[in-house]
């Protein structure tokens, strides 16, 4: 069977094997770990940028990942056809590449958040989020420093799409609901393709009905159905 | 000629920082209740290879664009000496 779904794997990327494993218990589908010197375009119709601190986060979280020639590569994936999806530390290395718009600064609070959270779905015209309603209110963990999402001032129309807002258990979007201080209560985005999805919670984390909703293998199989064709 | 580059990266007026607002909170609390609009940032020190220090400020420029400051959210100042 083809190969459905890699994971690039940085210095310092520490979910990459979650991912994997979420990602096969959730679909039936191998993710296969990939070192970032080893990914070239369209290795499998779904490349995964997993969470943790590549290069150490040195310079801003993602910087140094989202200059190196794997993000090229990601590119010209993405370019052909691809689906992309970047959790957490893989979001910030989209934005930091400029596939999805906006930056990251500092939590708020100034700690290192690890909680779970509720998340509003914003837009479902995405292979990720075609399973999901909108309106619909999922759970997942979050585990991050850097979560204060920035939107580009200079670009404000720029490209990108909100796909998930930080709300409260009964979906209203407010500064209560806001872990980390993102403007907007943006926690997940788009681009206009609907095939790059970046997000700051860990779907991985509660893929298993085992750990909660299983929101998170929700969101794996609904990007397998895409590609299923594919590959 | 080498010379030596000093980026200064702030983050964007009216952005917050929280960052500043701790370490100010925290000069209070030492009695420096003088001190106001704290921002805290970062300095990158390098040399450069250069034919002159316009080039070299030039180079600097394309560095802090390309990589040093993120432009979404924060801004950046140069100083260039001749080492």
């Amino acid at each position: 069977m083809s190969r459905k779904a890699v994971v690039i794997v940085f210095p310092g990327s520490n979910c990459d094997q979650d991912v994997a494993a979420a990602f096969a218990a959730a679909t039936g589908q191998q993710a296969e770990l990939v070192w970032h010197t080893e990914f070239s375009a369209h290795q499998a119709p779904l490349a995964i940028l997993p969470g943790g601190f590549s290069y150490g986060d040195y310079l801003r979280a993602g910087a140094i990942a989202a200059r190196s020639p794997a993000l090229d590569a990601l590119r010209e994936h993405h370019r052909r056809g691809g689906l992309v999806l970047g959790i957490c530390n893989g979001f910030q290395i989209l934005t930091e590449a400029g596939l999805l718009p906006g930056a990251f600064a500092r939590n708020h609070c100034l700690h290192f958040l690890s909680q779970d959270v509720s998340l509003r779905v914003e837009a479902n015209d995405s292979p990720f989020l075609a399973d999901f309603a909108c309106g619909e209110v999922i759970d997942l963990p979050i585990a991050h420093a850097e979560g204060a999402y920035q939107p580009d001032q200079s670009h404000p129309d720029s490209d990108g799409r909100v796909a998930l807002r930080y709300c409260n258990q009964d979906g209203a979007v407010s500064a209560a609901a806001n872990p980390n201080g993102a403007i907007g209560n943006v926690a997940g985005l788009l681009d206009q393709t609907g095939r790059i999805f970046g997000l700051m919670p860990h779907p991985e984390r509660n893929a298993d009905p085992a750990l909660g909703s299983g929101h998170g293998g929700r969101l794996f199989r609904s990007a397998l159905q895409a590609v299923s064709h594919l590959g | 000629m080498t010379y030596h580059l000093v980026v200064e990266v702030l983050p964007k007026d009216g952005m917050l920082d929280p960052q500043g607002d701790a370490v100010q909170a925290s000069l209070a609390a030492l009695g420096f209740d003088q001190a106001s609009a704290v921002r805290v940032g970062r300095l990158i020190s390098l040399t450069v290879q250069a034919a002159s220090a316009d080039q070299a400020v030039q180079l600097g420029e394309q560095m802090a664009n390309a990589l040093l400051a993120n432009p979404v959210m924060e801004t950046y100042r140069l100083a260039v000496h001749a080492t």
